[in-house]
Protein backbone atom coordinates (compact mmCIF):
# COMPACT_ATOMS: atom_id res chain seq x y z
CA UNK A 1 0.00 0.00 0.00
CA UNK A 2 2.42 2.61 1.11
CA UNK A 3 4.55 1.68 -1.59
CA UNK A 4 2.00 1.80 -3.99
CA UNK A 5 1.48 5.30 -3.03
CA UNK A 6 5.34 5.84 -3.23
CA UNK A 7 5.24 4.32 -6.97
CA UNK A 8 2.56 6.80 -7.43
CA UNK A 9 4.15 9.59 -6.17
CA UNK A 10 7.29 9.31 -8.30
CA UNK A 11 6.07 9.07 -11.57
CA UNK A 12 4.12 12.04 -11.31
CA UNK A 13 6.59 14.01 -9.70
CA UNK A 14 6.19 17.45 -10.99
CA UNK A 15 2.27 16.95 -10.04
CA UNK A 16 3.33 16.00 -6.72
CA UNK A 17 5.42 19.08 -6.27
CA UNK A 18 2.32 21.14 -7.84
CA UNK A 19 0.58 19.65 -4.38
CA UNK A 20 3.11 19.82 -2.58
CA UNK A 21 3.80 24.13 -2.93
CA UNK A 22 -0.03 24.56 -3.50
CA UNK A 23 0.41 23.37 0.34
CA UNK A 24 2.93 24.70 1.52
CA UNK A 25 1.25 28.50 -0.23
CA UNK A 26 -1.72 27.70 1.88
CA UNK A 27 0.33 27.52 5.22
CA UNK A 28 1.65 30.17 4.41
CA UNK A 29 -1.28 32.35 3.60
CA UNK A 30 -3.26 31.48 6.85
CA UNK A 31 0.22 31.88 8.79
CA UNK A 32 0.46 35.74 7.35
CA UNK A 33 -3.10 36.36 8.12
CA UNK A 34 -3.68 34.87 11.73
CA UNK A 35 0.26 35.16 13.12
CA UNK A 36 1.36 38.25 11.66
CA UNK A 37 -2.06 39.81 10.94
CA UNK A 38 -1.26 40.36 7.67
CA UNK A 39 1.91 42.17 8.37
CA UNK A 40 4.52 39.78 6.70
CA UNK A 41 3.29 38.59 3.24
CA UNK A 42 2.16 35.27 2.71
CA UNK A 43 4.93 34.78 -0.25
CA UNK A 44 7.83 35.89 2.23
CA UNK A 45 6.77 33.41 4.45
CA UNK A 46 6.25 30.40 2.02
CA UNK A 47 9.85 31.20 0.82
CA UNK A 48 11.07 31.02 3.75
CA UNK A 49 9.41 27.79 4.56
CA UNK A 50 10.70 26.87 0.98
CA UNK A 51 14.30 27.56 1.96
CA UNK A 52 13.62 25.52 5.31
CA UNK A 53 12.68 22.46 3.39
CA UNK A 54 15.89 22.53 1.45
CA UNK A 55 17.70 23.18 4.53
CA UNK A 56 15.90 19.58 5.48
CA UNK A 57 16.78 18.19 2.62
CA UNK A 58 20.34 19.08 2.49
CA UNK A 59 21.11 17.68 6.12
CA UNK A 60 19.19 14.64 4.65
CA UNK A 61 20.79 13.57 1.53
CA UNK A 62 23.70 15.67 1.90
CA UNK A 63 23.17 16.75 -1.52
CA UNK A 64 23.29 20.30 -3.03
CA UNK A 65 20.05 20.46 -4.61
CA UNK A 66 17.63 20.48 -1.08
CA UNK A 67 14.18 18.65 -0.88
CA UNK A 68 14.86 17.73 -4.78
CA UNK A 69 17.61 15.07 -3.99
CA UNK A 70 15.24 13.52 -2.03
CA UNK A 71 13.56 11.26 -4.21
CA UNK A 72 10.27 11.62 -3.88
CA UNK A 73 10.35 14.85 -4.18
CA UNK A 74 12.63 15.62 -7.60
CA UNK A 75 9.58 17.00 -9.32
CA UNK A 76 10.44 20.47 -7.20
CA UNK A 77 13.80 20.46 -9.07
CA UNK A 78 11.49 20.49 -12.28
CA UNK A 79 8.73 22.90 -10.98
CA UNK A 80 11.51 25.45 -9.37
CA UNK A 81 13.60 24.64 -12.45
CA UNK A 82 15.36 26.82 -14.73
CA UNK A 83 13.11 26.83 -17.23
CA UNK A 84 9.36 26.86 -15.78
CA UNK A 85 11.27 29.86 -13.48
CA UNK A 86 12.01 32.02 -16.02
CA UNK A 87 9.01 31.18 -18.16
CA UNK A 88 6.85 32.45 -14.76
CA UNK A 89 9.32 35.88 -14.68
CA UNK A 90 8.56 36.55 -17.91
CA UNK A 91 4.95 36.27 -18.00
CA UNK A 92 4.90 38.99 -15.13
CA UNK A 93 5.64 41.26 -17.76
CA UNK A 94 2.30 41.25 -18.68
CA UNK A 95 0.74 43.35 -15.54
CA UNK A 96 3.19 46.12 -16.65
CA UNK A 97 0.55 48.90 -17.86
CA UNK A 98 2.59 50.94 -19.77
CA UNK A 99 0.75 54.12 -20.20
CA UNK A 100 0.84 53.88 -16.49
CA UNK A 101 4.54 53.58 -16.67
CA UNK A 102 4.73 56.80 -18.69
CA UNK A 103 3.26 58.33 -15.41
CA UNK A 104 6.21 57.85 -13.26
CA UNK A 105 8.27 59.87 -15.18
CA UNK A 106 12.15 60.68 -14.75
CA UNK A 107 11.83 60.14 -11.59
CA UNK A 108 10.28 56.87 -11.47
CA UNK A 109 13.54 55.80 -14.20
CA UNK A 110 16.23 57.43 -11.57
CA UNK A 111 14.55 55.49 -8.73
CA UNK A 112 14.53 51.87 -10.47
CA UNK A 113 18.56 52.70 -11.48
CA UNK A 114 19.79 53.67 -8.31
CA UNK A 115 17.03 50.91 -6.70
CA UNK A 116 19.08 48.60 -8.54
CA UNK A 117 22.62 49.99 -8.71
CA UNK A 118 22.92 51.26 -4.67
CA UNK A 119 22.03 47.24 -3.36
CA UNK A 120 24.35 45.93 -5.85
CA UNK A 121 27.24 48.08 -4.18
CA UNK A 122 26.03 47.46 -0.74
CA UNK A 123 25.83 43.50 -1.38
CA UNK A 124 28.75 43.25 -3.82
CA UNK A 125 30.92 45.38 -1.18
CA UNK A 126 29.81 43.02 1.99
CA UNK A 127 30.78 40.03 -0.14
CA UNK A 128 34.44 41.78 -1.17
CA UNK A 129 34.28 42.34 2.58
CA UNK A 130 33.63 38.80 3.55
CA UNK A 131 36.17 37.15 1.27
CA UNK A 132 34.69 36.38 -1.91
CA UNK A 133 37.19 37.43 -4.70
CA UNK A 134 35.39 36.20 -7.85
CA UNK A 135 33.46 38.38 -9.99
CA UNK A 136 30.78 35.53 -10.87
CA UNK A 137 29.84 35.29 -6.44
CA UNK A 138 30.35 38.70 -5.95
CA UNK A 139 27.87 39.66 -8.70
CA UNK A 140 25.64 37.33 -7.74
CA UNK A 141 25.26 38.28 -3.91
CA UNK A 142 25.34 42.00 -5.11
CA UNK A 143 22.13 41.32 -7.22
CA UNK A 144 20.71 38.62 -4.40
CA UNK A 145 20.70 42.24 -2.17
CA UNK A 146 18.48 44.13 -5.37
CA UNK A 147 15.76 41.22 -5.38
CA UNK A 148 15.74 37.56 -4.49
CA UNK A 149 14.75 37.13 -7.92
CA UNK A 150 17.11 39.51 -9.49
CA UNK A 151 19.94 37.25 -7.40
CA UNK A 152 19.28 33.83 -8.68
CA UNK A 153 18.61 34.21 -12.14
CA UNK A 154 21.53 36.41 -12.62
CA UNK A 155 23.74 33.88 -10.63
CA UNK A 156 22.04 30.85 -12.68
CA UNK A 157 22.76 33.48 -15.93
CA UNK A 158 26.56 33.74 -15.11
CA UNK A 159 27.35 30.45 -13.91
CA UNK A 160 26.92 30.60 -10.47
CA UNK A 161 27.45 27.68 -7.31
CA UNK A 162 24.17 26.89 -5.60
CA UNK A 163 25.60 27.82 -2.31
CA UNK A 164 26.40 31.90 -3.79
CA UNK A 165 22.99 31.29 -5.50
CA UNK A 166 21.40 30.44 -2.10
CA UNK A 167 23.11 33.25 -0.11
CA UNK A 168 22.07 35.49 -2.58
CA UNK A 169 18.27 34.31 -2.79
CA UNK A 170 18.97 34.26 1.62
CA UNK A 171 19.98 38.12 1.14
CA UNK A 172 16.84 39.13 -0.95
CA UNK A 173 14.54 37.37 0.81
CA UNK A 174 15.87 38.98 4.25
CA UNK A 175 15.60 42.61 2.71
CA UNK A 176 12.22 41.75 1.56
CA UNK A 177 11.03 40.92 5.10
CA UNK A 178 12.87 43.97 6.21
CA UNK A 179 10.77 45.91 3.38
CA UNK A 180 7.58 44.57 4.80
CA UNK A 181 7.63 44.85 8.28
CA UNK A 182 9.47 48.25 8.39
CA UNK A 183 7.95 50.20 6.06
CA UNK A 184 4.38 51.43 8.29
CA UNK A 185 6.94 52.27 10.98
CA UNK A 186 9.04 54.30 8.71
CA UNK A 187 6.50 55.89 6.29
CA UNK A 188 6.97 59.31 7.78
CA UNK A 189 10.58 58.68 7.52
CA UNK A 190 10.45 58.18 3.74
CA UNK A 191 7.61 60.60 3.58
CA UNK A 192 5.17 58.36 1.75
CA UNK A 193 1.94 60.12 1.32
CA UNK A 194 1.74 60.75 -2.23
CA UNK A 195 1.72 58.54 -6.17
CA UNK A 196 4.90 59.74 -6.50
CA UNK A 197 6.98 58.97 -3.53
CA UNK A 198 5.41 55.73 -3.57
CA UNK A 199 6.63 55.39 -7.02
CA UNK A 200 10.03 56.42 -5.57
CA UNK A 201 9.61 53.86 -2.88
CA UNK A 202 8.49 51.36 -5.17
CA UNK A 203 11.89 51.89 -7.11
CA UNK A 204 14.51 51.51 -4.67
CA UNK A 205 12.76 49.31 -2.01
CA UNK A 206 12.51 46.96 -4.95
CA UNK A 207 11.11 43.65 -4.42
CA UNK A 208 7.11 43.48 -5.34
CA UNK A 209 6.03 41.30 -3.01
CA UNK A 210 8.09 43.71 -0.15
CA UNK A 211 6.43 46.73 -1.52
CA UNK A 212 3.32 45.83 -1.86
CA UNK A 213 3.13 44.27 1.39
CA UNK A 214 4.80 47.16 2.71
CA UNK A 215 2.84 50.13 1.41
CA UNK A 216 -0.68 47.75 1.90
CA UNK A 217 0.32 48.29 5.60
CA UNK A 218 0.81 51.78 5.67
CA UNK A 219 -1.52 53.20 2.93
CA UNK A 220 -3.47 51.02 0.55
CA UNK A 221 -4.37 53.75 -2.10
CA UNK A 222 -0.36 53.74 -2.54
CA UNK A 223 0.10 49.83 -3.45
CA UNK A 224 -0.77 50.00 -7.29
CA UNK A 225 1.48 52.93 -7.57
CA UNK A 226 4.67 51.25 -5.91
CA UNK A 227 3.83 47.75 -7.88
CA UNK A 228 3.51 49.36 -10.80
CA UNK A 229 7.62 50.76 -10.91
CA UNK A 230 8.61 47.40 -8.73
CA UNK A 231 7.31 45.28 -11.34
CA UNK A 232 10.16 47.08 -13.73
CA UNK A 233 12.65 46.43 -10.95
CA UNK A 234 12.72 42.55 -11.61
CA UNK A 235 13.04 43.11 -15.23
CA UNK A 236 15.82 46.38 -14.95
CA UNK A 237 17.99 44.09 -12.35
CA UNK A 238 17.34 40.72 -14.31
CA UNK A 239 18.50 42.84 -17.70
CA UNK A 240 21.74 44.99 -15.55
CA UNK A 241 22.47 41.62 -13.17
CA UNK A 242 24.12 39.44 -15.73
CA UNK A 243 25.16 41.87 -18.19
CA UNK A 244 26.72 45.51 -17.24
CA UNK A 245 26.92 45.01 -13.15
CA UNK A 246 28.94 41.52 -14.05
CA UNK A 247 31.08 43.00 -16.61
CA UNK A 248 31.50 46.31 -14.37
CA UNK A 249 32.29 43.82 -11.51
CA UNK A 250 34.67 41.64 -13.51
CA UNK A 251 36.58 44.58 -14.39
CA UNK A 252 37.00 45.73 -11.34
CA UNK A 253 38.06 42.62 -9.36
CA UNK A 254 39.84 40.64 -11.65
CA UNK B 1 -7.74 29.94 -27.24
CA UNK B 2 -5.94 30.07 -23.95
CA UNK B 3 -2.83 28.39 -25.70
CA UNK B 4 -2.49 31.14 -27.95
CA UNK B 5 -1.45 33.04 -24.89
CA UNK B 6 1.12 30.70 -23.80
CA UNK B 7 2.31 29.94 -27.45
CA UNK B 8 2.84 33.98 -27.40
CA UNK B 9 4.24 33.73 -24.25
CA UNK B 10 6.76 30.78 -25.09
CA UNK B 11 7.93 32.31 -28.44
CA UNK B 12 9.13 35.53 -26.27
CA UNK B 13 10.82 33.69 -24.03
CA UNK B 14 12.56 31.16 -26.48
CA UNK B 15 13.40 34.40 -28.71
CA UNK B 16 14.69 36.78 -25.38
CA UNK B 17 16.81 33.71 -24.58
CA UNK B 18 18.14 33.36 -27.34
CA UNK B 19 18.89 36.96 -28.66
CA UNK B 20 20.17 36.79 -24.88
CA UNK B 21 22.64 33.55 -25.74
CA UNK B 22 23.50 35.80 -29.31
CA UNK B 23 24.36 38.95 -27.15
CA UNK B 24 26.14 37.22 -24.83
CA UNK B 25 28.67 35.38 -27.84
CA UNK B 26 28.90 38.53 -29.48
CA UNK B 27 30.36 40.66 -26.93
CA UNK B 28 32.55 38.01 -26.13
CA UNK B 29 30.52 36.83 -23.05
CA UNK B 30 30.15 33.40 -22.37
CA UNK B 31 26.79 33.76 -20.46
CA UNK B 32 23.28 34.72 -21.71
CA UNK B 33 23.12 38.23 -21.50
CA UNK B 34 19.96 40.08 -20.23
CA UNK B 35 17.70 37.30 -22.13
CA UNK B 36 14.84 37.22 -19.34
CA UNK B 37 15.04 40.94 -19.58
CA UNK B 38 14.41 40.83 -23.44
CA UNK B 39 11.85 38.38 -23.52
CA UNK B 40 10.28 40.78 -21.11
CA UNK B 41 10.54 43.68 -23.18
CA UNK B 42 9.07 41.53 -26.07
CA UNK B 43 6.48 40.01 -24.16
CA UNK B 44 5.42 44.04 -23.57
CA UNK B 45 5.53 45.04 -27.29
CA UNK B 46 3.93 42.11 -28.03
CA UNK B 47 0.19 43.01 -26.07
CA UNK B 48 0.67 46.36 -27.21
CA UNK B 49 0.77 45.82 -30.78
CA UNK B 50 -1.78 42.77 -30.35
CA UNK B 51 -3.92 44.74 -28.19
CA UNK B 52 -4.05 47.68 -30.72
CA UNK B 53 -5.43 45.14 -33.33
CA UNK B 54 -7.51 43.64 -31.11
CA UNK B 55 -5.85 40.37 -31.27
CA UNK B 56 -6.00 39.35 -27.52
CA UNK B 57 -8.92 38.27 -26.12
CA UNK B 58 -9.31 37.53 -22.53
CA UNK B 59 -8.93 33.91 -23.11
CA UNK B 60 -5.28 34.54 -24.56
CA UNK B 61 -4.22 36.71 -21.58
CA UNK B 62 -5.14 34.45 -19.73
CA UNK B 63 -2.76 32.04 -21.23
CA UNK B 64 -0.20 34.26 -20.11
CA UNK B 65 -1.50 35.63 -17.04
CA UNK B 66 -1.62 31.83 -15.23
CA UNK B 67 1.91 31.83 -15.90
CA UNK B 68 2.57 35.10 -13.66
CA UNK B 69 0.36 34.20 -11.22
CA UNK B 70 2.61 30.91 -11.03
CA UNK B 71 5.59 32.70 -10.45
CA UNK B 72 5.76 32.72 -6.53
CA UNK B 73 4.81 29.27 -6.19
CA UNK B 74 7.76 28.40 -8.75
CA UNK B 75 9.94 30.65 -6.76
CA UNK B 76 8.68 28.56 -3.67
CA UNK B 77 9.69 25.40 -5.34
CA UNK B 78 12.94 27.26 -6.33
CA UNK B 79 14.15 27.99 -2.62
CA UNK B 80 13.30 24.75 -2.02
CA UNK B 81 16.26 23.10 -3.96
CA UNK B 82 18.86 25.85 -3.12
CA UNK B 83 22.22 24.64 -0.75
CA UNK B 84 20.43 26.45 1.98
CA UNK B 85 23.19 23.98 4.30
CA UNK B 86 26.23 25.81 2.80
CA UNK B 87 24.38 29.03 2.58
CA UNK B 88 24.20 29.45 5.92
CA UNK B 89 27.60 28.85 7.26
CA UNK B 90 28.27 32.11 5.37
CA UNK B 91 25.13 33.70 7.37
CA UNK B 92 26.42 37.38 8.41
CA UNK B 93 26.62 37.65 4.20
CA UNK B 94 23.41 37.84 3.50
CA UNK B 95 21.75 39.54 6.97
CA UNK B 96 24.57 42.17 6.21
CA UNK B 97 23.66 42.88 2.80
CA UNK B 98 20.29 42.82 3.11
CA UNK B 99 20.29 45.78 6.08
CA UNK B 100 23.17 47.36 4.25
CA UNK B 101 20.64 47.71 1.31
CA UNK B 102 17.90 48.62 3.03
CA UNK B 103 18.81 51.28 5.37
CA UNK B 104 21.20 53.05 2.30
CA UNK B 105 17.63 52.59 0.11
CA UNK B 106 15.62 54.48 2.77
CA UNK B 107 17.74 57.13 3.08
CA UNK B 108 17.83 57.76 -0.53
CA UNK B 109 14.13 57.36 -0.67
CA UNK B 110 13.51 60.04 1.72
CA UNK B 111 16.19 62.21 0.53
CA UNK B 112 14.51 62.17 -3.01
CA UNK B 113 10.69 62.38 -1.47
CA UNK B 114 11.73 65.41 0.74
CA UNK B 115 12.31 67.16 -2.77
CA UNK B 116 8.74 66.84 -4.00
CA UNK B 117 6.54 69.90 -3.65
CA UNK B 118 4.23 69.24 -0.82
CA UNK B 119 0.46 69.76 -2.85
CA UNK B 120 1.98 67.78 -6.04
CA UNK B 121 0.15 64.51 -6.65
CA UNK B 122 -3.00 64.49 -4.52
CA UNK B 123 -4.36 61.07 -3.45
CA UNK B 124 -7.96 60.09 -5.00
CA UNK B 125 -10.06 59.82 -2.00
CA UNK B 126 -11.50 56.20 -2.64
CA UNK B 127 -9.51 53.84 -1.59
CA UNK B 128 -9.38 51.07 -4.07
CA UNK B 129 -9.74 47.67 -3.33
CA UNK B 130 -6.23 45.36 -3.30
CA UNK B 131 -5.44 41.53 -3.70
Amino acid sequence: MIELLEKTFQHNGLVLAFAVVGLVMYVSMQCSRYLTMGRVHGSAIAIVIGLGLAYWGGIQTGGTKGIADVPLFAGIGLMGGAMLRDFAIVATAFEVQVVEAKKAGMVGVLALLLGTLLPFVVGAGVAYAFGYRDAVSITTIGAGAVTYIVGPVTGAAIGASSDVMALSIAAGLIKAIMVMVGTPAAAKFLRLRTPRSAMVFGGLAGTVSGVSAGLAATDRRLVPYGALVATFHTGLGCLLGPSLLFFATRALVE
Amino acid sequence: MIIYGTALLAVCHLLGIFLGDLLGTLIGAKTNVGGVGIAMILLICARLWMHKRGWMPQATEMGVGFWGAMYIPVVVAMAAQQNVVTALRGGPVAVLAALGSVVVCACVIALINRGEKPADDPLPPQAATIA
